[in-house]
């Protein structure tokens, strides 16, 4: 079993390691199909064709793009991603800082978030098709139906400027305390978490509720076993596989996703960066948060499967 | 809104210039409160910089890619913390829209004013300790110059000249020909002067400067942590013991900011809720007029641009009123089809302003031998905000005049480089310049690089250069209202409104009386001219 | 006629509820230019004028009629969700049913293409491929299309290959069937279910992506309504009381459910389950 296990990891990280690979190439190509370059980008309204030409000159722009990329992946390979082409900064100091960021507001939701999706999940499938089960329903279908930033912004008039609870907006810095940096990021948090509480709760409900016409359930039943009993103890079990899909894809979510969340809390993450650079045609900046978003993809559903695994047998007997 | 308010905003349109003396005693006694005006008044008018304080200003337009390259910093965030704070311009532009010597001792011209002998100011340092000298203004002039920059400002340099060191404190600018604006030129916010290094060149990157704040800790896009520079030369300024440049680009979010006092002050304010912020107690809404203009500019080389019935068909079918009150929310004042606003020296107030006339229109078209009109146009909000919205709205007034205008929305992302001046009709701005010679040249002289309509007028290149020369100012301003009404008659863009600087800060805040008009916030300087009560 | 009541009879109350939602708006879109007082581009008076003045809903953020914009949203946003998740259903299941039944290298080749492109965030995706290629109507179409092809591959191919081993299949394969056949006659029927519930939920996902890209600049061309873009244009004043943004929102979030309702009731039929269960 062990030895199965870390097999697979083992077979999965290689693949992770082409998928890094193909993610780059596709990069690369999506930004050369851009018009213009980092040059033309930063200089905007104010570019004229000589400037334009000598800081092309300065940056190297003008070789071909296999060499580019081919001297990139050298680096990169080596651990290096870089200067930052727009304003000649380290990327890997840059990315450093954010990611911090994003795994926080990433951690800090999937604390609140998963165990309340999943327990209210449960509770709509208890009590299904009763007041409590519509309720939890309408009120997940209505917050996964909020335009993310639309969410943001009621929000923030709630609870900083009707009620002056939270600040508005969330400018953490490294110096904050964890209290004072879990206060100024609770809105971001709490929006993120409405969204992706959501999701889960409906996967939960989903999964368990469509286990409830299996044979077993309704031997269970014939027992004489009470439904909840019957739900945390029969389907529960067998609902785990697609609920941890679920959680992970949110994780997911949570770490790549949160651009507009990021743009209207002001809260210094991966996001923000990622499309100030694909505005900017910034290269080097755009590869290495790309690589960064695809390496927590790949980690994450390799971690999804290795506890659908462990949490049904039966599962790692397949193919 | 209460008395107290309503005092509040007499003082603060004081406090602005917006107000004479006169007219806030008469606004007072209507009042009731006629017998306090004098000493209201000159509360208003008059509180002394205090040093101390944390100043913190929400600040729009930050990128992850910013820098302290000046040559490339193109908008609100890096020129406030830049030019602004961390360094100086050789000149800098008043509240009364005057050049005054900044890091210069005095400007010299000769008697054509085509020979600048500058003296450099002494006994200014930089943060990092070295005094500032001729070599440090010559190379920080030069990086903006020649084959290899990738300044913006290259073309406002390389009109400077030649440029010679005359001993360690005075540079000799000889100029092509002559020009009375000179001292303009040197205050532009991409030449602002570094320390040079033993290489001859500026390290940029590094943030060192002269100004009133030295660099803590910047994080691009995010944010900037200033402190005091002990020995700054100007003992009026640089008033706070810290400031806190914090990056706000989404304007829902730097209102709420603002009006959770997580700031003491934003710039660029939501022009359709400023209203209500400025409601709020403790808060003001500043706004001032400046040289900011929307144009519309058509390639007047493609037809049907390339004729002049057509272009005025157009410039008349725009409800300038309509524009205006919904996309400025008032918070601005019409244009006239050319770049010279209300504010500004040379003005022509005397030029009929163009109103929205269909029939009129019409009969243009006609006179094109026209009976009606299909044009599209580019628009995105990279152009101005709003944009898309504001060009519906001209396309529904065009509607009348039996013109039918597509707006077609362009990426905002590489707007200027792919669609301004690519596409025959674009929407666009201009944040103006301080001078009317600087603006006509860099935006309407034949075959300049953003010449937006691509015109050609040989009147108008006449005066232009007859203008630059010419020092005797009524002279001049018959020159330039002559240039205007070019401009208004047969230019290629249409040019609906000037617009207002709108922003907002606290009552806690002190201000001067006037504010400069030429950026957002007190011309981008609030962090050294502002202070705290 | 009967077997529309026979349909009816079928509905739960809350299936109802939502048949007469997705009804409503299916109404709206399709009669729009005669049931908005107003047209969609027309001027008819200053930035938000309050609700249920002179104008029902008020007025927008440059003063144009919002119930008109609304019925015309209703038009314009469904048009673009149903065809862009169409195009995603059809391509995503297509291929993934053809990845399942195929199996070996063809499965190897696509999945792998397939774990590339949805490694990269579908904002940033789509802000990049949108940036290169225009906001014209149909690519943003065949681009939102092509983006959420992604994810149902994946479930397709995941749905298919459970089925690809029962016996039934086993046994057409033996019979000589050709792939179309069996992926026509075998696989679809039974993937039906789960990519139906699938689909609920992405038809939706489109509005949002939609509101989300016009936060970022890109979306419809004006001056065509979209509730996600109407939201976003009208954002702004939520802090200060106005509730015009509500509006928009609440007409993607009523459709959300309107959907879902459906949708749970064809899912907890297939399932198997009784109503009492």
């Amino acid at each position: 079993m062990k030895n199965i296990l870390i097999d697979i990891v083992l077979q999965r990280l290689v693949i992770g390691i082409f998928i890094l690979f193909g993610v780059s190439i596709l990069i690369t190509l999506g930004v050369e199909a851009l018009a213009g370059d980092v040059c033309s980008a930063i200089l905007g309204q104010a570019a004229e064709p000589a400037t334009v030409a000598a800081c092309q000159a300065k940056l190297g722009l003008n070789d071909p793009m296999h060499v580019r990329y081919g001297n990139w992946l050298v680096n990169a390979i080596q651990g290096d991603f870089g200067t930052s082409l727009a304003n000649n900064r380290e990327v890997s100091e840059q990315i450093g800082k954010r990611l911090g960021n994003t795994l926080y507001l990433a951690l800090t939701t999937a604390m609140f978030a998963v165990p309340i999706g999943i327990l209210l999940g449960v509770i709509a499938a208890l009590y299904r098709n009763s007041a409590i089960d519509h309720i939890i329903s309408t009120t997940t279908l209505t917050t996964i139906s909020s335009p993310e930033f639309f969410l943001a912004y009621i929000l923030m008039a709630i609870f900083a400027v009707k009620l002056g609870w939270l600040p508005a907006i969330s400018n953490v810095s490294p110096s904050m305390g964890f209290l004072e940096r879990l206060q100024a990021s609770a809105l971001p948090v709490a929006t993120l978490a409405l969204i992706t509480v959501a999701h889960m709760m409906r996967m939960t409900r989903a999964s368990i509720v469509s286990l409830l016409a299996s044979p077993y359930i309704e031997m269970a039943k014939l027992k004489g076993l009470t439904p909840g009993r019957i739900i945390i103890k029969h389907a529960l079990p067998n609902a785990w596989s697609p609920i941890i899909q679920v959680v992970v894809l949110n994780l997911a979510y949570m770490v790549v996703g949160v651009v507009v969340i990021e743009v209207v809390f002001v809260y210094p993450g991966l996001g923000a960066l990622i499309v100030d650079a694909v505005l900017n045609r910034d290269l080097p900046v755009i590869q290495a948060t790309a690589m960064v978003f695809a390496a927590a993809y790949v980690l994450l559903f390799i971690l999804a499967d290795m506890l659908s695994m462990l949490a049904n047998p039966r599962l790692r007997h397949r193919r | 809104m209460s008395l107290d308010k309503e005092i509040k905003k007499l003082q603060s349109q004081v406090s602005a210039n917006q107000m004479s003396r006169r007219t806030f005693m008469t606004s007072a006694m209507a009042l009731g409160v006629g017998a306090l005006a004098p000493g209201l008044y000159s509360e208003a008018a008059k509180a002394a910089p205090k040093k101390g304080g944390l100043y913190r200003v929400g600040l729009p337009a930050a990128n992850t890619g910013d820098n302290f390259d000046t040559g490339t910093n193109s908008d609100n965030f890096m020129i406030t913390v830049a030019q602004g704070a961390v360094r100086n311009c050789i000149t800098e532009v008043t509240a009364d829209g005057q050049a005054i010597p900044e890091l210069a001792e005095s400007l010299e011209p000769s008697a054509d004013a085509a020979t600048w002998v500058v003296k450099v100011r002494q006994g200014v340092t930089f943060h990092s300790g070295k005094t500032l000298d001729a070599d440090d203004v010559i190379a920080s002039i030069e990086h903006h110059r020649g084959e290899a920059t990738d300044s913006a400002a290259k073309s406002v340099a390389e009109s400077m000249g030649k440029i010679k060191k005359d001993g360690k404190n005075s540079i000799i600018f000889e100029l092509e020909s002559g020009n009375a604006d000179f001292p303009f030129l040197l205050s532009d916010y991409h030449i602002t002067i570094g320390p040079v290094g033993s290489d001859g060149k500026i390290d940029w990157h590094a943030g060192d400067g002269t100004g009133p704040y030295s660099l803590k800790n910047f994080e691009p896009g995010v944010r900037a942590d200033l402190v005091r520079h002990p020995s700054y030369f100007k003992p009026d300024e640089g008033n706070f013991d810290e400031v806190k440049a914090i990056a706000i680009n989404d304007v829902a979010a730097r209102m709420n900011a603002m009006t959770t006092g997580q700031v003491d002050a934003i710039a660029r304010c939501d022009l359709k809720t400023a209203h209500l912020l400025d409601s709020k107690p403790g808060i003001s809404v500043l706004q001032i007029a400046g040289t900011k203009h929307y144009t519309y500019p058509m390639d007047v080389r493609l037809a049907p641009f390339d004729n002049n019935d057509v272009r005025l068909a157009l410039k008349l079918g725009i409800d300038r009123d309509a524009f205006v009150n919904a996309v400025l929310r008032g918070y601005g004042a019409l244009g006239n089809d050319h770049p010279i606003g209300t504010s500004q020296n040379y003005h022509a107030s005397d030029l009929p302003q163009r109103k929205y006339d269909p029939e009129k229109a019409k009969w243009h078209l006609k006179q094109a031998g026209l009976s009606s009109l299909d044009v599209e146009m580019s628009a995105s909000d990279a152009a101005f905000d709003g944009a898309v919205d504001a060009t519906q709205l001209y396309a529904e007034a065009l509607k009348a005049a039996n013109i039918n205008l597509t707006v077609k929305r362009a990426s905002a992302d590489g707007y200027w480089s792919n669609t301004w001046m690519k596409v025959p009709w674009s929407a666009s701005y201009w944040s103006g310049r301080p001078t009317a010679d600087w603006m006509f040249t860099i935006g309407w002289a034949a075959g300049g690089n953003w010449t937006e309509t691509f015109w050609d007028n040989a009147r108008f290149e006449e005066l232009l250069v007859a203008g630059r020369a010419e020092l005797d100012e009524a002279k001049r301003g018959d020159i330039y209202r002559e240039m205007q009404s070019i401009c208004r008659d047969q230019g290629g863009s249409v040019i609906p409104c000037f617009v207002n600087n709108v922003d907002a800060a606290s009552d806690k805040l002190g201000r001067p009386d006037k504010l400069a008009g030429n950026f957002e916030m007190d011309g981008c300087r609030s962090i050294a001219r502002w202070w705290f009560i | 006629m009967t077997y529309l009541s026979a349909i009816w009879d079928d509905l739960n109350l809350s299936a109802r509820i939502g048949l007469g939602i997705v009804l409503f708006f299916t109404t709206c879109g399709i009669f729009a230019p005669w049931l908005a007082p107003y047209s969609e581009s027309q001027i008819v008076g200053d930035v938000w004028e309050p609700l249920f003045g002179e104008f029902f809903f008020g007025t927008d953020q440059i003063g144009r009629d919002l119930l008109s914009r609304l019925i015309f949203g209703a038009r314009n946003t469904m048009a673009l969700a149903i065809v862009s998740t169409a195009v995603s259903f059809t391509a995503g299941a297509v291929l993934g049913f053809i990845a399942a039944t195929m199996s070996g290298r063809v499965d190897q080749v696509l999945s792998r293409i397939v774990d590339v492109c949805i490694s990269i965030p579908t904002l940033i995706a789509s802000l990049i491929v949108l940036s290169a290629v225009g906001t014209a109507t149909q690519t943003l179409i065949l681009v939102i299309g092509i983006i959420y092809a992604l994810p149902v591959f994946r479930i397709a191919r995941a749905v298919a290959m459970d089925i690809e081993v029962m016996d039934y299949v086993e046994a057409a394969r033996l019979r000589g069937e050709g792939l179309w056949w069996l992926m026509r006659k075998e696989i679809l029927p039974n993937a039906l279910t789960p990519l139906a519930a699938e689909f609920g939920v992405r038809f939706c996902f489109v509005f949002l992506l939609i509101a989300s890209l016009s936060f970022l600049g890109l979306g419809l061309q004006p001056p065509l309504a979209d509730w996600g873009a109407m939201v976003r244009g009208n954002a702004d004043g939520i802090a200060w009381g106005f509730l015009h943004p509500i509006m928009p929102a609440a007409c993607i979030a009523l459709l959300t459910i309107g959907i879902n309702l459906l949708i749970d009731r064809w899912v907890h039929k297939a399932s198997g389950l009784r109503d009492d269960q």
